[in-house]
């Protein structure tokens, strides 16, 4: 309210002279006074609505934790509880044992890390054309691949499967077939390249002139200049496809196939608790969950700014 | 010099172009070939000639492969697809109204703004799948938190109980507890993108109607949702898309098998038409798959084309 008065000193008293006009019985004072009230009134329905949501958006993540630290007994109690009475830490080791975690880790990382780093230097090569290089269908190209985006994935999924199973790459026998044919195909990101071809964009001409001057060449311009430049979209898009990785599910579910030793996190968390209501078993389930969601949630806290001005930017062109 | 630009440019664009060329242009072409073969096998690739039998079982209950339960038209046009259309009318609205709401809140607020901003974004960072066990287990049929907070205890939404497999789950219960979800779920993208468009609005606006001293919600409703209508758009357009592909929700609350409800009540589980597509790839029957894809490609071709047409004349830019 203060910063408001100060800030625009002329809006009172325009609002003195429209109240003039419509000529109304109550002074001045009463109407500021019946507007300041109406101002707090709609503050605190802001807040109670944003609280409110507020808690309903948290409260899965909570009964999450809450739920993997209670006992059995607990769980089925006839009233629910809304703190674990008794902490069982035991959910926790069941489910790291359950889950086969460090398998699971592993080949989450291995595709996740060798997919993003691919994808990384395809993006920077495409982009860095768009961006500074001058050629032939240059223009023609980049909406043709901007258009490829609009395709259903799920129409390309079928036929990759099929590919990659021609290339004997979905056999349980070839662990490095099924690795490849998880990595492979994730190689190329339209979107980042879009990203990252408005970074490269921006990084002024005078730098590349000067580079020109100096006897760079093209390719060291790219990798001296530019990628140090652009750094900051870079780690967006290396989180985003780390946390991609972390999460897929539908393709490494066909490649794997129910071969367990190649499942990524997702596939094993899902397999290893089919869904039935088992409620015995829900104390390892969410204590898994947990698992799962941790080292995303601790990537959130740590990049915060990269994750979301990387997914804020999808809706800028609208 | 010009030609030598032209070579080495293609050369940076190699990489992508190649992937591109074989997971992406050669299997949109792949996939519409496939739909016509019949009893293609992809492991080694024979097939019994060219047909429109993949389409006619998948969209038509007039086809030699027989009436009933279990064929590909119940599948498809009685569970599939219906489920698609409904998950994708519920929620896509609901959702884009609920994150408009609560965009504008924040934009709003002074204080706590960045705390509230870090709490709705909160469900971008999550596993579909595992989210899904966590509201599986919310929505537990006799110890669920849901159940007991509104006194509804023993309600299936779910999975019956356990102790009373006879009583299933309706289908607008399984509905309501997937939509729930959906929505909780694509909140938070909306939300940033609905912020992104509100801090781009020129204050003067604003103003204008402080000195007007309208009420915040008819500012809300007169100004920001016009001038944000391109933004609304294209969450219109893109999260419909996003719906019509459901896919890791089902599988997250209601497993691999989608669920099983009481056939009175509606489809008799909650499979959508990614999962029907993705249910005949692992049978070896993809060219019903192919059939099945090349049929949501329309629908959702169709729908965006629609949707373009009708915001034409209301969208503001």
């Amino acid at each position: 309210m203060k910063k408001e008065k100060a800030v625009y000193p002329y809006a009172a008293d325009t609002s003195e002279y429209v109240l003039a006009l419509a000529g109304s019985e109550q002074s001045t004072a009463t109407k500021q006074k019946v507007s300041n009230v109406w101002h707090i009134i709609q503050l605190v329905f802001t807040y109670l609505f944003l609280a409110v949501l507020g808690l309903v958006v948290i409260f899965p993540f909570y009964w999450m934790i809450i739920t993997s630290l209670k006992t059995g007994d607990e769980i089925q109690a006839l009233v629910q509880t809304f703190y674990p009475h008794i902490v069982r830490w035991e959910n926790y080791t069941e489910a790291f044992q359950r889950l086969d975690f460090g398998t699971l880790l592993r080949n989450t990382l291995i595709v996740g890390i060798i997919s993003t780093i691919g994808t990384i230097i395809t993006t920077i090569l495409a982009a860095y054309a768009f961006a500074r290089l001058n050629f032939k269908g240059r223009d023609v190209m980049f909406m043709l691949l901007l258009g490829s985006m609009m395709i259903p994935g799920e129409m390309m999924v079928i036929s990759n499967y099929i590919s990659v199973s021609r290339l004997g790459w979905t056999s349980n026998s070839n662990i490095v077939g099924n690795f490849a044919a998880m990595i492979i195909p994730f190689w190329v990101s339209i979107f980042y390249i879009y990203l990252l071809r408005q970074n490269f964009k921006q990084i002024p001409n005078e730098l590349y002139l000067a580079a020109k001057v100096d006897g760079k060449s093209d390719w060291e311009f790219l990798w001296k200049v530019m990628v140090p430049l652009a750094m900051p979209t870079l780690t967006t898009i290396f989180i985003l496809k780390l946390m991609g990785a972390w999460n897929s599910y539908v393709w490494p579910n066909l490649i794997a196939s129910g071969n367990s030793k190649i499942y990524l996190i997702t596939n094993g968390l899902r397999e290893t608790f089919s869904a039935a209501d088992n409620v015995n078993d829900y104390g390892a389930q969410m204590a898994a969950t947990v698992i799962v969601t941790v080292p995303l949630l601790l990537l959130f806290v740590f990049f915060r700014k990269y994750i979301m001005r990387g997914v804020g930017r999808a809706g800028i062109k609208g | 010099m010009e030609s030598k630009n032209n070579w080495k440019a293609w050369l940076y664009l190699a990489p992508v172009i190649i992937l591109l060329a074989v997971f992406t242009f050669y299997p949109i072409i792949n996939t519409l070939f496939v739909s016509f073969l019949k009893n293609y096998d992809y492991i080694d690739f024979s097939h019994e000639g060219f047909t429109f039998d993949n389409y006619i079982a998948v969209l038509t209950p007039y086809s030699k492969f027989g009436g009933g339960t279990g064929t590909m038209y119940e599948q498809v046009m009685k569970t599939a697809l219906p489920n698609t259309l409904i998950l994708t009318v519920i929620t896509v609205p609901l959702s884009i109204i609920l994150s408009l709401a609560i965009a504008i809140a924040l934009n709003s607020i002074k204080v706590l703004k960045k705390f509230f901003q870090t709490v709705f974004f909160m469900p971008y960072v999550t596993n579909a799948i595992a989210i899904g066990m966590v509201f599986t287990v919310i929505f537990s049929t006799d110890y669920g938190i849901f159940n007991s907070m509104f006194g509804l205890k023993g309600t299936p939404w779910i999975f019956p109980s356990p102790d009373h497999p006879e009583n299933s789950v309706k289908y607008a219960n399984a509905l309501f507890a997937i939509c729930f979800y959906i929505i909780w779920h694509s909140l938070p993208y909306k939300i940033l993108i609905f912020l992104g468009g509100l801090q781009n609005i020129d204050a003067q606006y604003y103003d204008a109607a402080k000195i007007d001293s309208a009420p915040k919600w008819k500012t809300a409703l007169k100004i920001t949702v016009p001038l944000l209508s391109p933004q609304i758009l294209y969450m219109l357009i893109t999260s419909s898309i996003g719906a019509f592909k459901e896919y890791n929700s089902v599988i997250g609350m209601f497993g691999s098998e989608g669920g099983s409800f009481d056939i009175n009540s509606g489809p008799r589980n909650m499979s959508t038409m990614v999962f029907f597509i993705y249910k005949q790839v692992a049978k070896n029957k993809v060219h019903y798959a192919c059939a099945a894809s090349i049929f949501l490609f329309l629908i959702i071709l169709l729908f965006t084309l629609i949707q373009n047409q009708v915001s034409k004349k209301r969208v503001h830019y």
